[in-house]
Parts: structure tokens; sequence; C-alpha cells
């Protein structure tokens, strides 16, 4: 069937901000689904919160609204833009959940918008448990037993029936906020409580445990004519029990008989028909019991998700694409598949690869947290790699994660460990203890476990792993022990010769050094290490093994392995057909596909997996490097190993490697490719910290070079060029010791910043106010003071922070973007609200910060991005830190201010003058953008959500509108928390913040608000003539503030604290507010905000507004 | 792990492991891109005269099931694949690749850059190969695969078919069934359905059906048990005057090994019988009643071997997925495209390959005859095509009537 004609104007949803369980997968279906509809010739109009994504670009979508997803905001696009369709399933849960809410209200009807992928009824019966769970029973396709609930007794009820453990579900949510396992009555209650809470529709689902069953997913297709097709099967290594976001997974499925996998895609077939996902992809999760093979369908994601942005990344077949085609009515038998431009599209991919995807976690960043892996999904991000053979891509995707990891290296310092080798007495035991329980290292502590010859039975039994995957980690144990035992070998044998060799040949082992040589030349060490190499084996990893630097390593491997790597194609048909779209992965095979061209061409490195304070930003800024440069004619070549981002979008460059971003993996890129040049500074400090080697290998670094990113990165060659620029920084020092550290925070006074250097995303960063404080620190930090030396930093105090964006030329330099903090310096950058333009600072300081950023960029001979953070005490200006480099803002700055920065740095660093661009000035705007970050803090129980010098926001939000209140507000509704008109409002505030907190409290008094405080918060305010009511502390007797949350009285709490005790004793209030999702605040600059926000809110109703209206002057 | 050569008769070589029986084995080199199915490849008798090349990296993990087979043996003349499974997994097999080929008499190699060869086979064509543990020398091996005879005109059904005819009763039912969720709240499996996935017709009539057997997998027979057919399979050479003898409802031409010209014998014993009663034909079955029905076969350059072939369906406009064997196919000329008059009545092409517009379907309504040169069976592969056999019993229903 054709596309139909009878829709012109199209509304898109996106997903929102990045938050655990939906991050750039979202980015990546929501731009191929603008593309495809916009190529199709539909209107598409756009409603993403998100600045940081692609499809929020101007030129993405027509009409672009940048505001929060809520379905006030969605009632009125309808209102003002009429259109035709409503395309729910590119969003994510949010933006399904966001269309159901308004078919259920009738706007859908009322303005005449049909859904189309996939209509209400079909959403809610995949996804209301009770529904689906009935059509399942309607189609003959078992389910786990399950219950149903709305209250605790109907919970009680249900464990009755059940047994432990059971797992518990709110209804309605993102995998963000799935189940959780309760082993125990307690256990139980608990999370009864928290899913009746979570749950948009206070109903939770109680379930029989399927712990230990084998987990599949296959990404299925539907079109109007009813055909379907399954584009991949992916097995979970992870048994059930763990999220299958937190799963280790692999596609195609490994361990399944063509009976047990033809079994489940009959089912998914029946599935997508009767649940009715008429046109478009749905994901469906099967659990397999390894013992008989008895299959139970668990859940269906009637839409694009993240499972689905993987299966297009591992099989080239672009899921969100087709999807948005077939919802506007073509068949699969009308589409031409991209990679072979012969075949159809209406095919079952056939992988001659595996596909590995290996979770990125980040706990660290959550003091508090457990990391054990649950039902529940806690990573931040992941990777993907892709190999000839499990073993290979696994291998891959371990030194993808840059956890400083290059393989399977051992947790229990078994490295060197051969069978029969002593050990120490409690290694097994530990070992085994390990094992028990799901968390990030498991993989790790199974390679130890095979080190010491635990049975593969009792490793299969403590972890669920299908003892296929088991044998496969073993295979990698035996080969390194194969590899440690030669090297023991000829190590004992040169001894006896008396030609003794230091076996440590680390000590500057250069380029071919004898020893290498001599140990490894025979043709059995040869094999072996070709084995290796085959099986996956980073150079890196080799050298650690063998005590070889990784240097020498390389050049060994270079110049005597003869077994050069080689780049397949994925290209959807096992070769069946040629494939016309270089999508490559690097393997060690007979021929090279690589087939690279003559033409001028670039390569950008990008930003690797997600995690904390290195996200979508820095794929935004790759993914527009490509564009610029294709503007520019040159060829794009993109290495990245991120599967849900837009860069690792087949058709976003010309050329994409899916590697692992370590030296040799992108040097084996160039040795093939032989670009003009490598852009590194867009992708975060995952390239940034490869520009040395780098240029060192003779590529050329685009733009600014590496001796410049080193001025700004090193702390003392960064505090030499401050000085010769007659600039001021926070004094600081560094120190190796105790008393040294006492000694430096003396002489600077406290409070202090601290941290271990050489750490990012503000990691371990604390203020400390007092010597004491400062010991307990360096105890907890165990830091090796003599490797790591602490540094200490001034705390400047209730300083306004300012974070610059600019693009220079080398000549020329542009300030585009001055944004000021709403929360005062100290909190990390990454997480504080800012506004753009400021807000409060006045135009003498901003002219200066100007200044200093161009002196700043000048000096450095930046060609391209800087990002520069300022502190702002009274009339004194700080710099903090230079990044001459794409920062975090960079999209927040484009989308404010409608330039595109990056794609003009990009064009510079390839020669072009910012003044041949026609960029010599920020542009004046009349409106104001706020930035919000979110936090993750739902997902980790009883982390503290204070905001302090370490990053711990996963995502951002952008408010934009005619004044700061309404920007603030709209990015307080867009991070999920809808500031209150009226009501009463909880206040305990730190002394210090009490002089600060009487305006405040007067203007919430004025409009309104009852006034709720603690005993020296109400005393304060009254003795200053506010009318407040005393309210007990939680240690001060019932009912206390906590009380008054959980009742659900208050609409809004204001908590600030200053020192640790207090912190713990509030603690409470703040995870209260957290879980009844009542809009918080824990910065005196934070409240300050909110109220002139619901000041504007009370004066002036919600107005939207499209970017590209903003923007057209 | 001991030494193996590939050689292919153009003279490029793989050196790999040895893999299965010890020894040296010799046939035309075709690749599968099956994901799955390792086992119902091997053991499907159209693979006779033909060494399979497995696409998919990792081959044996699951073991080899004695109830997945699709004959009594492997028929394949060799085994090449790219890594070999040692320790499989699964609740129904340990037996490993090595062991099972090793206990069938069946030479492989492993260790060989499949997807290399893959991508020369399909650039230069299925051609005769040599695979050995015992000669290694690269020049010997390639002269002995340019010597071996060509795979056209051969008459491999006629060395695959039974001896003498045979009863078959069993459905696919009779597959572990294991998988329903009876007594624990979940829902059983509905009417309608086999534990395999496919319809299954209300058992009414038993019909009759006589199976041709030119290499037939038993999941054809399974899947006509399944749908309330006794099945009597008879030998490739039998005569039509033998079949009317049986008086069978129907007759199923069966798939098989190599080209259609080897057993053209069978070919005026099918005329004989068009029109009769009504016929389905199957791949190899397929091309044969092409060739009874007076149009030509050729030989395609690779052949289509996988289960992910997208098949329209020219009368529905749907589209199947479908399970694919073969290396000929039925010329359907320009001029027959809109349908092609025979003696028996007027063809009509039903069926068409996505990939490369090769006809894949044939149907009569006046004889009753419908055929695809796929594998509606699947086994390995998607049961999409399934609805065949359910067409066939209402045509031979409907003869009945």
């Amino acid at each position: 069937m054709p596309k139909r004609d009878d829709l012109r104007r199209i509304l898109l949803i996106g997903s929102g901000p990045i938050v655990i369980g939906q991050a750039c997968e979202f980015d990546y279906s929501g731009t191929q689904a603008c593309k495809a509809l916009k190529r199709e010739g539909y209107e598409v109009v756009l409603l993403n919160s998100n600045p940081a994504t692609i499809m929020t670009d101007p030129d993405m979508a027509d009409r672009t609204y940048i505001e929060p997803i809520t379905a006030e905001v969605v009632e009125r696009i309808l209102d003002c833009e009429r259109p035709d369709a409503l395309l729910p399933t590119m969003g994510g849960q949010t933006a399904l959940n966001v269309s159901l809410d308004m078919h259920a209200r009738g706007l859908l009807d009322k303005y005449n918008v049909r859904l189309i992928g996939a209509d209400a009824d079909a959403i809610r019966k995949a996804e209301d448990r009770g529904a689906f769970k009935l059509a399942m029973a309607n189609i003959g396709v078992a389910t786990p037993e399950s219950y149903l609930v709305r209250t605790r007794d109907e919970a009680a009820g249900a464990a009755d029936a059940i047994n432990f453990p059971a797992i518990v579900r709110p209804s309605f949510t993102m995998g963000g906020a799935g189940g959780n396992v309760a082993w125990n009555r307690e256990e139980f209650e608990r999370h009864v409580e928290w899913a009746l809470l979570t749950s948009p529709v206070g109903e939770a689902l109680i379930e029989r445990s399927l712990i230990g069953w084998k987990e599949y997913e296959l990404e299925v297709m539907r079109d109007a004519r009813d055909n379907v097709v399954i584009v991949c099967s992916i097995e979970n290594m992870d048994a059930m029990g763990v999220h299958t976001g937190d799963s280790i997974t692999v596609a195609p499925a490994l361990t399944l008989t063509d009976k047990e996998y033809q079994r489940m895609r009959d089912a998914a077939v029946r599935i997508i028909r009767e649940i009715g996902v008429d046109t478009g992809g749905s994901n469906i999760q099967f659990a397999l019991n390894p013992a008989d093979g008895e299959m139970i369908v668990i859940e269906m994601n009637p839409r694009v998700s993240r499972s689905s942005a993987l299966a297009s990344k591992a099989t080239g077949f672009p899921i969100a694409k087709i999807a948005a085609q077939l919802a506007v009515g073509y068949t699969l038998d009308e589409l031409t598949n991209d990679i072979t431009r012969v075949t159809k599209v209406s095919f079952e991919p056939a992988l001659d690869y595996v596909v590995v995807k290996i979770p990125r976690f980040a706990f660290e960043k959550f003091h508090g947290s457990n990391p054990a892996l649950t039902t529940q999904m806690k990573s931040v991000g992941e990777v993907m790699a892709l190999g000839r053979t499990f073993k290979e891509a696994f291998q891959k995707a371990l030194r993808s994660l840059e956890t400083g990891r290059c393989g399977l290296t051992s947790l229990h310092g078994l490295d060197r460990h051969l069978p029969g080798d002593a050990v120490a007495p409690d290694a097994p035991e530990r070992v085994r203890a390990a094992l028990r329980e799901a968390h990030p290292d498991r993989p790790w502590h199974i390679a130890d476990a095979l080190r010491l010859r635990v049975p593969a039975a009792e490793i299969a039994a403590a972890t669920h792993i299908d003892p296929w995957f088991l044998d496969q980690l073993d295979e990698l144990v035996r080969c390194e022990q194969a590899l440690l035992a030669h090297a023991r070998e000829s190590a004992s044998r040169a001894a006896a010769t008396g030609a003794a060799r230091p076996v440590e040949a680390r000590d500057g082992a250069g380029a071919g050094s004898p020893p290498v040589e001599e140990r490894w030349r025979d043709p059995g060490a040869l094999d072996l290490l070709k084995e290796a190499k085959r099986l996956g084996f980073a150079d890196e990893r080799l050298g650690q093994l063998l005590d070889i630097a990784p240097e020498a390593m390389r050049t060994f491997r270079r110049d005597h392995l003869r077994q050069p790597v080689t780049f397949a194609r994925v290209d959807t048909c096992a070769a069946e057909f040629e494939s016309m779209t270089p999508y490559l992965y690097s393997t060690r095979g007979r021929e090279c596909e690589s087939r690279p061209t003559t033409r001028d061409k670039v390569v950008i490195l990008g930003g690797g997996p997600n995690r904390i304070g290195q996200g979508i930003e820095f794929d935004y800024c790759c993914v527009h490097a490509t564009l610029a440069l294709r503007e520019l004619g040159i060829e794009t070549i993109m290495v990245n190993c991120n599967p849900e981002t837009v860069s690792t979008d087949y058709d976003t460059a010309d050329r994409l490697y899916f590697e692992p971003l370590t030296e040799e993996d992108v040097l084996n890129v160039m040795d093939v490719e032989r670009p003009m040049g490598v852009v590194v500074q867009f992708g975060g400090q995952t390239p940034l910290k490869l520009a040395l080697p780098l240029e060192r290998a003779g590529i050329p670094i685009l733009g600014t070079t590496p001796d410049a990113i080193d001025r700004a990165e090193d702390r003392a060659r960064f505090s030499e060029l401050i000085a010769e620029l007659g600039l001021r920084q926070p004094r600081n020092g560094a120190a190796r010791s105790d008393d040294e550290a006492r000694a430096v925070a003396a002489r600077i006074g406290y409070p202090v910043m601290v941290r271990p250097s050489y750490v990012l995303g503000g990691r371990a960063m604390q203020i400390v106010y007092d010597d004491d404080s400062l010991r307990r620190y360096i105890a907890r930090q165990m830091f090796t003071a003599a490797r790591y030396p602490l540094l200490i930093d001034e705390y400047l105090a209730n300083a306004v922070e300012v974070d610059v964006d600019a693009v220079a030329d080398g000549a020329d330099v542009v300030v585009a973007g001055v944004m000021e903090h709403v929360e005062e310096a100290g909190i990390h950058s990454g997480d504080s609200a800012c506004s753009l333009p400021p807000h409060s600072l006045d135009a003498d300081v901003l002219d200066r910060i100007r200044e200093q950023t161009v002196v700043l960029a000048r000096d450095l001979r930046v060609v391209g991005l800087m990002n520069v953070q300022f502190a702002v005490r009274g009339r004194d200006v700080f710099v903090l830190e230079v990044n001459p480099r794409a920062s975090r803002t960079v999209p927040f700055v484009s989308k404010a201010l409608g330039v595109p920065l990056a794609k003009l740095a990009m064009k510079v660093m390839m020669g072009r003058s910012l003044r041949e661009l026609k960029f010599t000035a920020a542009p004046a705007t009349s409106h104001v953008a706020v930035k919000e970050s979110v936090f993750p803090f739902v997902k980790f129980g009883n982390v503290d959500v204070l905001l302090g010098p370490e990053m711990r926001s996963t995502g951002e939000v952008m408010g934009i509108d005619r004044d700061f209140g309404w920007a603030f507000a709209k990015s307080q509704a867009a991070a999920g928390l809808s500031l209150p008109r009226e009501g009463t409002v909880i206040m305990s505030m730190k002394d210090a913040d009490k002089a600060g907190t009487v305006p405040v409290a007067g203007a919430l008094q004025a409009m309104g608000f009852t006034l709720l405080a603690t005993r020296g918060t109400a005393s304060y305010l009254r003795e200053r003539g506010l009318a407040v009511t005393t309210v007990n502390k939680v240690k001060e007797g019932r009912p206390h503030l906590v009380d008054a949350i959980k009742n659900r009285e208050a609409r809004m709490v204001v908590n600030t604290v200053g020192t640790a005790s207090s912190q713990d004793d509030s603690l409470s209030i703040r995870r209260e507010a957290l879980r009844q999702n009542i809009p918080y605040f824990t910065t005196i600059q934070g409240i300050q905000a909110a109220v002139t926000a619901i000041d504007a809110m009370r004066k002036s109703p919600l107005t939207i507004k499209p970017l590209q209206a903003y923007h057209s002057g | 792990m001991n030494r193996a050569l590939l050689a292919l008769a153009d003279g490029m070589t793989w050196e790999g492991r040895a893999l299965g029986l010890t020894g040296e084995t010799a046939g035309e080199v075709v690749f599968n891109t099956a994901m799955t199915g390792y086992q119902e490849i091997l053991t499907d008798p159209s693979y006779a005269g033909q060494m399979v090349v497995m696409t998919c990296p990792h081959i044996g993990n699951y073991g080899l099931p004695e109830e997945d087979a699709e004959s009594r043996r492997p028929w394949a003349e060799g085994l090449i694949v790219h890594e070999e499974c040692r320790r499989p997994s699964n609740w129904r097999s340990d037996l490993s690749l090595h062991d099972y080929l090793t206990r069938h008499r069946v030479t492989g190699i492993a260790g060989i850059d499949t997807r290399h060869l893959t991508r020369h086979l399909r650039d230069h064509g299925s051609q005769p190969g040599v695979i050995s543990h015992v000669d290694t020398d690269p020049g010997r091996l390639v002269e002995k695969a340019r010597a071996l005879p060509s795979i056209t005109g051969r008459d491999l059904a006629g060395a695959v078919t039974c001896d003498v005819a045979y009863d078959w009763r069993e459905g696919t039912g009779a597959w572990p069934q294991h998988h329903t969720a009876e007594g624990r709240g979940g829902a059983v499996e509905g009417r309608g359905a086999s534990a395999a996935g496919h319809p299954t017709s209300a058992a009414a009539t038993p019909l009759r059906v006589v199976v041709y057997d030119f290499g037939v997998k038993q999941n054809i027979l399974r899947r006509l048990v399944d749908e309330s057919c006794d099945v009597t399979v008879v030998p490739a050479s039998t005569t039509a005057h033998a079949v009317r003898a049986m008086n069978p409802d129907g007759i199923l031409l069966s798939n098989g090994p190599g080209d259609p010209q080897g057993p053209s014998y069978a070919v005026p014993h099918i005329q004989d019988l068009l029109g009769w009663r009504p016929v389905m034909g199957i791949c190899l079955g397929h091309q044969i009643l092409g060739l009874a029905l007076g149009l030509s076969t050729y030989k395609l350059k690779f052949g289509h071997h996988g289960a992910n072939h997208p098949v329209l369906d020219l009368r529905s406009g749907k589209v199947e997925i479908t399970s694919h064997n073969h290396n000929f196919a039925v010329d359907v000329p320009a001029a027959a495209r809109g349908g092609l008059d025979t003696p028996w009545g007027r063809f009509e092409p039903t069926h068409v390959s996505l990939n490369d517009e090769c006809a894949e379907g044939l149907a009569c309504a006046a004889a009753s005859v419908l055929s695809v040169q796929y594998h509606p069976e699947s086994s390995p592969g998607p049961h999409d095509a399934s609805y065949l056999f359910g067409q066939f019993r209402h045509m031979m229903e409907a003869a009945h009537v």
C-alpha cells in the first residue's frame, strides 16, 4: 500500500530528558522518524523537552516545541497546530503515557487527531498487565502467574498464593521504574508500597518469580497488510532476575534450537497481532525454563525501545525509520533495504557475526546505594561490540566500557595464576561469594572462578548463566593461561641457559625490544598470540599478562604476527548480497571489506558509552561535525561503540566503524582509512584521552592542539597560564599527605574543595569545612598520595557560577553563550540549573567574563570550541576551569540562540574563518532559556539528593519563554516537577540561609501560600513578621514534617543544610519529597528561582512557541 | 586439533581444523544463512551431494537433539563452520557437533572464515570442493575438486529415496511438549495449534496422501499428519499405475537434492497423475512438476539456502518469511507470468521471491495443484507458509465432494 494521503501534519513526541531507562536511543528513533516522515512529504510537529537531542535541531521537524511533555502542553499544541495524526511510539514510555492520557481525556477526539503506529487500544492491551494477560490467554501464550493489586491487603493475598520470591511491579512505567524481587514478607511490603506509589494508576502486579530462567527478546515489525517480520532475536546472558537493560545481551540468540526459536517466533507473531500494533515495531520479552524448555511471555513494548535501537545497530535494519514509514501506510515489501539496495525490508536479517551489549553503571556516584542488579534498571549507558565470535565481541565490549579494564583482568590478583599455583587461602571462597549476587563486576568474578577451576556447573548454578556462555569465558581464560605458561616456561629456559634477561620488560621496553622477540618469536608462541588476537585480546591486555609494555606489544604484533586486522561489513544478510553501506567492524579474517575511498576525509571519534558527565550532548556535537563536514564536501568517518546514539546510525556519517575507542582499535581504523585529520574535541573525555597517542602516531589532530588541551587540563600549566594572563583562580594547592593537606587548607582557609587529581565529572569531589572532616575524607578516599596527590581549592562560598561557550578560529573569538547558574558555585556545573542570558549579573561583570574568555582562547590558540567556567563573588571574577573542547552545554546554547555552534566549530577546524562563516557575534535574544538537570535518585534507595560538587544528573531539559520566571517554571515541569500555584510550603533552612529566606517566604505568603517551618526557621521568620506554623523535625516527635509530606499536606519542600550531621538528620525529608514527587529545593538560589517562576505562573497563562519562531528574528 | 584443508574447483583454498570423521570428502559447496537449525540442515536429504557452509559463526551450541533430525541420518557430504561448539548446552542434548559428525561418518572443517568463503561463492558461484584431513596439499586438493563431476544432471534423488514404501503416522505434536503452563495460572496452548505452532485441522475424515520421496524431510510428513492425513511414502521411481492402485486422496511431490533433470524418469508418471488427484509440490518436487508442465529448469548461481527469504503471495499481496534450499529453479518465461495454459488447465504463478524475483510457486485450480519452490514445512525456519498444507487438505476435501 502506498503512503496515506489523508494525513498532512503529524505530531511526534520525544522522550524528554535522559534518565535511567530512557536514554539517547529515543533521540536515535525520533530523529529517524522525523527524517523519514519529512522525506515522505509530511509536515512534522515535534515536542521534546530535551535540548541535547538531534531531533530537536530546528531543521529536523517543521515546528519544534522544546516544551515540557505534559498533557497541558500537548493539548495546547493540538489546539494551535491541529495535526492530523499523533505518532506516539517513538518517544519511549513518556510519549506513550502522555498520548494515552490525551486519549483518555477525549482530547484526541476533540481535536480529531488519529493515533498512528499503535492505537490507544493496542497500547492499553500491551501496557495494562491485566489486559495483557487476558490477551495472551486468548491466543494460548503462557504468562507468569500474577495478580493485579490496588491495595496492600490485596497484595498480601497475592503473596500467599505465589510464595517467595515474588516480583512486584508498578503498572504503566518504563523499565526505569520496573519491578523488584521480594524474598520475604518484609521486602514484599516495602516493594508493594513503592510500586503503588510509583504507578501512575496506583496499581501493582505481583508475579511469580522466574529468576534463573533464560531471557530473550524479539524485535517484531508489522505492517498494515499484516505482514510480520522478526528483525532480531536477543539473548540475555544474565538470566531472569536482572533487568534486561542491566543485562549483558547478545544477538542473535545463541543457545536456542530451531524448534525453540520458531516457537518463540510464532508466539511473537501471534502476540503482535492480538495486541493490535498495526504498523510499527514492538519488543516482546520471553523467559525459557532451561530445565524443560517451558516458555513464558514476560511483556511487550508496543513501541520502539532501547532494545530496538540495539537491534537496529546489531542488524543494520533501521527499525524506527521503517516503523515511521509503516505508520503512514507503507508495507514492508514496498520499502527497499538501504544496506543492500536491491532487497526489500520485508525479510529477517541474517547475522554472520555476534553482537554483545554490556551496560555501563555509575554506582560509585551514589554513595549508599547497593550495586546489586535486580529487576529495576540502574545502568546509565551501554556499549555494543561486534565480532565474528562471541568471545571476540565480548572482549571488544569489555574494553569499550572504559572502566580501566582492557579485558577480563582479575579482581583477586589472579592474573598470573596458573592451575596448580598456590593462591591466598581465602581466594576461592571470596570468588565464590562474589558470584552469588548479580552486580556489575560479575563477568570478572566468573573469570576468576574459572582461573581457580571452580566447576562450570557450580558457576552456572550460582549465576544462572547458561553454561554455553561460561564455556566461552573459559576458553578466554584458558588462552590467557596458555600464554602465561609459555611466558613462564621461556623465562625459566632463559634462566637455565644463563641468558637471564629480566622478565619484567616493562621498564621502557621500546619498540621491538629484544626480550619480547626472543621469548615470543618461535612458531608455537606466535600461534598462541595469533589465537589470542583472534579471541579478541587487546594488545594492552596481552602486555599486562606477559609483562610487556603496550607499545612494545603492539610493535611486536605488527611486525611479527602477520595477522592483519580486517574489517567486515554489517550487511543484514550474512553476505548473501553485496553491502552498499560501509558499516564496519574489525575482526581477524581473510579479507578486508572496508574499501576506503580516496576522497578527502575526516575521522570523528565519538563519546563511547553514556555515563554521568558524558552523554548525549557529546553525541550531538559529533553528529554536527558530520553534518558540517558533509556541507564542506568532506567524507566523514565515525568511530564509536554506543548503540543508543544518532552518531552510530549508518546514515549519519559516510562510513561507520563500530569499534571500541581505545588506542589500538582507533589506530587500526586510521591504518585503513588514512584520513586528513581526526576530530577529538567533540566526544568528551574519551577521544580527548587519545589525542596524544594519535598525534604520536602521526595522525593530524584537527583544531586546538593537544598541547593547548594539555595546558588547560594540567593543573600546574593551567595555573601558570592564569598567572601569565593576569587572571584570578581560586587559591589552591596539592598535598601528598595528611599533614601537607592540613597545611594547604590552613593557607587557603576553610571551607575548601578537595578531590583526588585525575578525576572526571567531579568524581569524589567534596567541600570540607574543618581539619576533622579533611582527615575523614582522606581516610575514606584511601588515595595513594604518592600517585594521585590530593587537590585542594579555595571554596568560593556564595559565589555565582557562570559557564561560557565560545568558538574561536585562532584569530577571532566569538563568545556565544554566557550562562548563569542558578545554584551557587560548588554545585557541579552539570547538576546546576542555568539561565541564558544571565538573570542577575550586571553588564560590567559580564563584559569582563567575555574579555577573559577571549584572552584565554587567544592565548591557547583555540581552534574550535572552548568552554570556560567562572565564579563571580561580588565583583570578583575567578576562572575555575578551561576546557578547549565541546562542552555539555553546546547543544543547549545552540538551541537557545539558534546558532549551530558545533557545526561552526567544525568548519573553523577545517580552516574556515569565523568571518567567512559570518559568525562574528552571538545573536541578541529577547527570550530566556533555562537548562535544568534531571537526576536518577529515585532509582537508588536511600541516596541523598543534596547537590554537591560530584555530578550525578543523567540528563537535562530546557525551558524557554519570554522571561526567566516562565522559563524556569517550564524547566521544572519538564523535569517532572510541577510547581504549585497555591498551597502549603514546608521550609527547613540552615542558619546561613535564614536571612535569604525572608524575602522568599514573604513572596510566597503574599501569593497566598501557607508556610510550615521547622522550629528555628519558623521563629526566625516569625520574628520578621511572617505567619509561619511550626512543624516538628523528625527527631522532635510526631507529627513531624515527614508525616506532613507523606500526608501530601505540602505542595513544595525547601530544605538547605550545612553540616554533615544535619544532612543525616534531614535525609528523610528529601527522600520523602522525592518519593512523593513533590517539588523540593535544596539551595536558597533554587527556591528563589522557584518563587520567581510561581509568580510568573500566577500572573500569566502558559504559552508555547516553536523553536523556529524564536529564531526567525 | 588437526589441520584440514578446503579446496574449491576454482583454485581457492582455506585452511582450518579437522572436524568430524577423519578423512576426505567432496561435494558441491553451498552456503546457508539460517541462524538456527544446523541439525535439520545436516539431516535434510536435499543436501546430498553438497557440502554446507554455515554462515552463522557458532555451530553446535545446543547439541543435536535426536527428535529434531529431518531424516534418519545426515546427508550433507561435508560441513564447513567458523567455530564448532565443544560443550553444547541444552536440556535436550549435550552431544557435541564433532562427536555427532564422527558417529555419523561425516567429515567437516572448522576455523574457516566462512564470510570470506560465502562472499567468494556468492561472486563466483557454487562449485565443487574437497575437504581433507589427510591431504592438505593445496595444489593436489584443488585438482581433486576440479575432477569432481558437476551436480547438474545427476540423479541424487534416486540415491536418497526410500527403498520401499512405508507409512508415516507421527505429527509435529510429537515434539517435546513441556511448553504449556497449565496449573500455574498461565494460559495453555490454544486450540488449533500444535506444539510447534502449526495450525492443525480438527480431525474429521482422514485423507490418504501418497508422498513421492525424492529425499523427503520428515517434517513434511509430520505436517501432513497434523492435517489428518494418512501418509504413505513411496520411492521416487514409483509408477503412476502403482499410485493409482493405492487410490490416495492426494499426491505430494517431495523436496530432494540436486538437479530435477536427474530424476526426470518421474516426469511421465506425474503427467499421468496430474488432474487425477490433487497434487502438492515442494522444492525438487516443484521443479519436477515444472518439467512435467513442459517448463524448463535452470541452475542458480549460488542458490537460495536460508530461513529468512521473503516470498510474496501474488494473490493476497502478503509476504511470508520462508525456509529455502534450492540450487535450481523453474524457468517461468515472461510470457507465462500471467498464466500458463497446459493440458491440465491454466497454471498461475502464485509466489515470487522478493529478493531476486525468482518464481517460487505455481497453482492450477482446474487440476487442483499447488506447488512451491520453498519449504512450507520449514524445519528449520519460520512457519509462515505452513498454511499451504491446509490448502492442500482443502483441495483434497473439495475433490472428494
